[in-house]
């Protein structure tokens, strides 16, 4: 690993000054996804701004029809919360299932949000739930937030410092795990909202999406047998050794069934 | 016996508290004053020339201290890498058998191939340096694949190897093979692959090299599985210093599964860099380098044809493999593929024929030599896949058609077609009792359960041999081995009593340190704490050939014994004289010389205290002191054996097979320590469920490995697996003087067909005959899809 | 280079390193406690599992400088004099290491999981381990170890 400058400031004033004015600067929140790629030397900043004096980012609000999660909020600190679990309990069960429990003791919200990997959880819940991603300097509606691989709508330094969660009727996850790295080869989120059903597929291509036709069927008749002879186009769909793309379009329709399954 | 912690007692780990409170010492533990660190630059191209190597960058980068090249092991007359073992084709003629340079001379040919070698005052420093080394490669075409090694045309690896064959090998006659051939009522065929494996134990290889110029000596830190082979080789082939100028330590080491038994590169580099930077120098393998540099493990090819009777008996069997070998010859790597598995084909049945032919093949990658069961694995697979589709095929149930040929027991001891004698076992007894504790019974129960909640359930099974506690030496030096295989032990008792025993085995998760003091508290009848094990290092042990090939404690405990008798021998005449009888009438028992038929006793340690102080001793006739040197050279293999069970779950939206249950009897000789058979029974199980269902080394065809880290080689996990049942049933080998043949690998032989069975079980009824390991999800996704599409559905 | 304050089992330490020193390096190398072990790269084993505020995390997967002013456990730090920590004492008491190199990883994560849940189910554990990896055991007895010292721990003994 390249050496680096490590600065920890105590407002977020300061940490967004900081990155916007050192070129080659991140963010380090939990650092579970950044650091092992520094140490593979595939990154290589020349200056970390660590979050983690920053007040205030680590608190999780139930206020009416939202649940606030804080940037800071570890995926344990989530997966544990009675707050989650009461209002959105799938959100919960998705933050006990990412990486593992020492992953889960460091890697944060807010640095899932941001650094949108193709296969990770979260994404489903924010774009499943319609969530909006709250930063140093606006809001991010999650239908527009992911934009492609490692891609977001956040500008050059723009801090997450929030997700907001609107409370759905009936939501659930359900993820096929890559059997080495733990990383969603498929996740599915489904959610009946407010504003309709919403479904988001995460780990089945460059970024998470969402399926038009399941949604459809769905709001027909919310159950599994709504989703047969759905079939999700190969097309843009990821292919690797774990999972060829015609597998992994199987997979979201198995795995959206198994989610509308288990709603609650 | 008489004692509670002797032989079939649980005794808890004596080695285990350095362990819990992190005190145990590996070999990357190990800093010496002035330390220095070394990093490796290693080929990214599975084949290509080394027109040149520039290392003006990174000489002049700070702290480093030297840059080393295949031109400097060349100027130094630095011995190349020794193979251990020379198979002979066919025709008579010997292998092939290429130079292996401890760094690249121009060309390198996997990748992974060490070209140059940076050596700096921290590991930070080399790291970066090594990244300056500027290496002139020209890509030349590589071959990554056995598949594809074997095809006309196919690139070269070696240009002295046409065809890329080391060596064309065979044993068993085909005359009479053929003649059964005629004969059969039935001829069941397969073509099957054994996967790739790598090894992985949790520690990484390491090795810290230190010369003292002052006394002309140099001292080995090792990742070794037998730290005086490692020296023998040093000595006799690539460092060229005599055993008395070099010691080899190997420290506590995290497990080998046999990729620790060889003899690498770096551990040579690392001595011979020490001398010319003045410093030590210490190399740890990272987790990738691992998996591109320690030794793999199966990668077979095979076509199997099996001949039957009109009732299902077995007549004769024929095979034909291609086994990969690498790009170089690994330290045991021939005889894996021939002497530890073609003579493994009769498993536990009785065959009146049975002819093998081994190709053994170059490939543009990392070596492949002994891993957990080697070759004992790769013939069970092949043998119990057969049988099992002999069943289908005959519409036999699969129990009866093994029972029907499994050697009886009382046709022991058994020759088989293939060199060995089996000497004792019974195999339908583990049969019986594998059958009983799986609950063989109640299966159609737990599969209509299963169907109940929409998943398929498979039954699986295989019954199997292996042949360890290796190994004779007469015989296997008539095979082709270049050293013995005996063991040595040397067991000192001390003025008070207590003991040490210095073995040249080595313990690496094995828990020699308790089995070894339950053997004295056993002999002497003293505890367990009253004794030392030391192993792992050259300069305090005798010798030794360390611990593979489940040989420790049959061979390795042997030696142990042959010692004890002799100081129990000696204390007889020492006791005599305290006790004014005649030597003939003592004896020795619950650790106390009688005069037999009286109560006149001197306790053992009242006798060792009057070796050391000899003030009323038979001096005129025995020395004084009491310790004792033995080897032990085993008569002839050991034979455990046993039955595995598996169920399976299969999802079949999804095609993963969840291991529902595993039910093993072994009969692994007589036993210990339980606890701590148990325990490598269950490491084994892991390994061979990992096999099946998750592990496969994946090269590409350039000999690109695209998986290797734990983010892709899919290592077991405590959710993958379930709890093991283990049950034992025992007939005491009948050559050496504890009755043990070995647990060692014994899971790792067993298990795997059984779990492909089950998945097959499973399938059936799906149409589905065939699925290659590791059974992934999406393979078996695609096998359930083919089928469905086959009839129609 | 910068210097560092951290508790590490107990005792304040004063560390002086890179910013781009990973938690593992300083105890191993700058601490010298090396009970605390690597076996990958890609943060994947669990070997280097010491405790930061008592919560398990992977050292090789956090920056020294992190740690700054944390209190750091590392497994020299489990046991009271010559009294194992039951954890510990679980693992011996069960067979739940062999050669011993993923078991200071294990044992941390164990202490982790038996803090939260007294009484865990063999799937719980087995979840759990899911960031700690072994080559020799099978994980049978590391189950039933975790699950006997998570009792012990939580006043079964």
């Amino acid at each position: 690993m390249k050496d680096f400058e490590f600065h920890r400031p105590a407002s977020i004033k300061h940490a967004v000054a900081l990155v916007a004015g050192t070129a080659g600067a991140k963010y380090l929140a939990g650092g579970q996804s950044l650091l092992p790629v520094m140490k593979l030397d595939l990154a290589e900043p020349t200056a970390l701004v660590s979050l983690a004096r920053l007040p205030g980012l680590a608190d999780i609000r139930v206020d009416g029809g939202t649940v606030a999660i804080g940037a800071l909020c570890t995926h344990d600190q989530v997966a544990r919360s009675a707050d989650v679990a009461k209002a959105i309990p799938a959100l919960a069960e998705l933050a006990s299932h990412i990486g593992d429990a020492q992953v889960r003791n460091r890697g944060t919200l807010g640095g899932s949000v941001a650094h949108a990997d193709p296969a990770a959880d979260y994404p489903a819940a924010v774009l499943g739930l319609g969530a909006t991603i709250v930063t140093d300097r606006g809001r991010h509606p999650a239908d527009t937030y992911f934009k492609g691989l490692f891609e977001t709508s956040l500008a050059d330094g723009e801090l997450v410092t929030a997700v907001h969660f609107p409370v759905p009727k009936r939501a659930a996850y359900a993820k096929f795990a890559h059997r080495a790295s733990k990383y969603a080869v498929v996740g599915v989120f489904v959610a009946e909202t407010a504003a309709g059903v919403r479904v988001a597929i995460t780990g089945a291509g460059a970024t998470v999406f969402r399926s038009a036709a399941m949604e459809a069927a769905l709001t027909t008749s919310m159950t599994p047998g709504a989703l047969d002879g759905i079939t999700v186009p190969t097309d843009d769909l990821n292919a690797d050794a774990e999972a060829s793309a015609e597998y992994r379009a199987h997979l979201c329709v198995v795995m959206a069934k198994r989610a509308v399954a288990a709603l609650r | 016996m008489g004692n509670a912690q002797g032989i079939g007692a649980a005794v808890k780990r004596k080695e285990d508290r350095r362990f819990l409170v992190g005190r145990g010492q590996y070999t990357d533990d190990v800093t010496l004053p002035n330390q220095s660190y070394a990093v490796f630059v290693r080929s990214p191209y599975g084949h290509a020339k080394v027109n040149g190597v520039e290392a003006k960058a990174a000489l002049a980068a700070p702290g480093v201290l030297a840059v080393l090249t295949g031109a400097d092991v060349a100027a130094d007359g630095l011995g190349g890498i020794p193979c251990g073992w020379l198979v002979k084709s066919k025709d008579g003629s010997p292998m092939v058998e290429p130079p292996h340079p401890a760094l690249a001379q121009g060309k390198v040919r996997h990748v992974g191939d060490p070209v140059a070698m940076v050596i700096a005052s921290t590991k930070a420093a080399a790291k970066a340096a090594a990244a300056l080394v500027e290496v002139d490669y020209e890509p030349l075409p590589a071959v990554g694949l056995l598949a594809n090694a074997i095809a006309p045309g196919a690139p070269q690896v070696w240009d002295e190897a046409p065809g890329n064959v080391c060596f064309d090998w065979h044993i068993g006659d085909p005359a009479t093979t053929d003649a059964a051939f005629a004969k059969a009522a039935h001829v069941v065929e397969l073509d099957l692959v054994n996967n790739r494996v790598a090894p992985n134990p949790m520690e990484p290889r390491a090795a810290n090299g230190n010369f003292d110029g002052a006394n002309d000596q140099y001292t080995l830190y090792t990742t070794s599985q037998n730290p005086h082979l490692t020296r023998l080789l040093l000595a006799a082939f690539t460092l060229k210093v005599p055993e008395h100028k070099l010691r080899v330590i190997a420290p506590d080491v995290g497990g080998g599964f046999g990729s620790k038994i060889f003899h690498y590169a770096e551990e040579l580099l690392v001595l011979w860099a020490s001398r010319r930077v003045g410093r030590p120098v210490k190399w740890t393998s990272d987790r990738m380098e691992a998996f591109l540099t320690d030794a793999h493990g199966r990668d077979h090819i095979s076509n199997a044809k099996l001949a039957l009777d009109a009732n299902g008996k077995f007549l004769g069997l024929r095979v034909h493999t291609y086994a990969a070998m690498g790009a170089y010859l690994s330290t045991f790597a021939p005889a894996v593929p021939t002497y530890l598995y073609a003579t493994l084909l009769s498993g536990p049945y009785d065959f009146p024929a049975i002819y093998a032919e081994v190709k053994a093949i170059f490939t543009n990658t990392v070596a492949v030599d002994a891993y957990r069961g080697a070759g004992r694995p790769e013939a069970t697979y092949l043998l119990e896949r057969l049988v099992e589709k002999a069943a289908r095929q005959l519409g036999m149930d699969r129990v009866e058609l093994r029972r029907k040929n499994l050697i009886r027991a009382d046709q022991f001891p058994y020759q088989t077609q293939v060199a060995l004698q089996y000497d004792i076992g019974d195999y339908q007894a583990t049969l019986d009792l594998a059958l009983e504790q799986a609950d063989y019974a109640g299966y159609a129960a737990r599969a209509a359960a299963s169907k109940a909640k929409g998943k398929l359930r498979g039954f699986g099974m295989s019954t199997y041999i292996e042949a360890c506690g290796i190994a004779p030496s007469a015989l296997v030096g008539a095979l082709g081995a270049r050293a013995g295989l005996y063991e040595a032990a040397n067991v000192r008792i001390h003025p008070t009593g207590s003991v040490t025993v210095f073995t040249g085995t080595h313990s690496h998760g094995q828990g020699h340190e308790t089995t070894f003091a339950q053997l004295i508290a056993d002999r002497l009848g003293v505890s367990t704490d009253q004794v030392e094990v030391v192993h792992g290092d050259t300069d305090r042990i005798p010798f030794g050939m360390g611990t593979y090939g489940s040989r420790s404690a049959s061979v390795g405990g042997s030696a142990i014994v042959k010692a004890l008798d002799k100081i129990v021998d000696k204390g007889k005449k020492i006791a005599a004289h305290l006790l004014e009888a005649s030597v003939a009438d003592i004896e020795f028992k619950d650790g106390q010389y009688r005069v037999v038929g009286t109560d006149r006793v001197k306790a053992f340690g009242e006798v060792a205290f009057a070796a050391y102080v000899p003030h009323n001793y038979p001096i005129e006739t025995v020395e004084p002191g009491l310790e004792e040197s033995a080897f032990y050279d085993p008569k002839n293999f050991t034979f455990p054996g046993g039955t595995h069970l598996v169920e399976v779950e299969i999802d079949p939206d999804t095609g993963v097979v969840e291991v529902a249950s595993v039910t093993i009897a072994d009969d692994v000789g007589v036993i210990i320590n339980p606890m701590i058979v148990d325990g490598q029974a269950h490491g084994g199980l892991a390994q061979g469920i990992g096999q099946a269902l998750l592990e496969e080394a994946v090269y590409d065809a350039e000999g690109q490995l695209t998986n290797g880290t734990y983010m892709g080689y899919c290592m077991p996990r405590a959710a993958d697996l379930p709890n093991f049942k283990v049950g034992n049933h025992v007939t005491a080998c009948t050559h050496n003087p504890l009755g043990i043949k070995g647990v060692g690998e014994v899971g790792a032989i067993g298990v795997p067909p059984a779990v492909i069975n089950a998945v097959l079980d499973a399938l059936a009824p799906l149409g589905v005959t065939d699925i290659s390991m590791p059974a992934t999800p999406e393979k078996v996704w695609r096998a359930i899809q083919a089928a469905r599409a086959g009839k129609g559905a | 280079m910068p210097k560092l304050t951290l508790s590490v089992n107990g005792q304040p330490r004063t560390i002086d390193c890179a910013n781009a020193t990973l938690l593992v390096e300083a105890i191993r190398e700058h601490l010298g406690l090396t009970g605390t072990h690597v076996g990958c790269d890609s943060s994947q084993c669990g070997a280097c599992t010491v405790h930061v505020d008592g919560r398990s995390v992977k050292s090789c997967t956090m920056l020294a400088v992190e740690a700054e002013g944390a209190a750091i456990t590392t497994i020299e730090g489990l046991a009271t004099g010559n009294d194992l920590h039951p954890m510990q004492a679980a693992f011996k008491e069960h067979h739940g290491l062999q050669c011993g190199f993923c078991t200071p990883g294990m044992v941390m994560s164990a202490c982790d999981l038996a803090a939260r849940n007294p009484a865990p189910s063999e799937g719980e554990v087995r979840h759990w381990l899911e960031g700690n990896l072994c080559r020799c055991t099978g994980y049978h007895n590391i189950v039933k170890a975790v699950r006997a010292g998570a009792g012990d721990m939580n006043g079964g003994k």
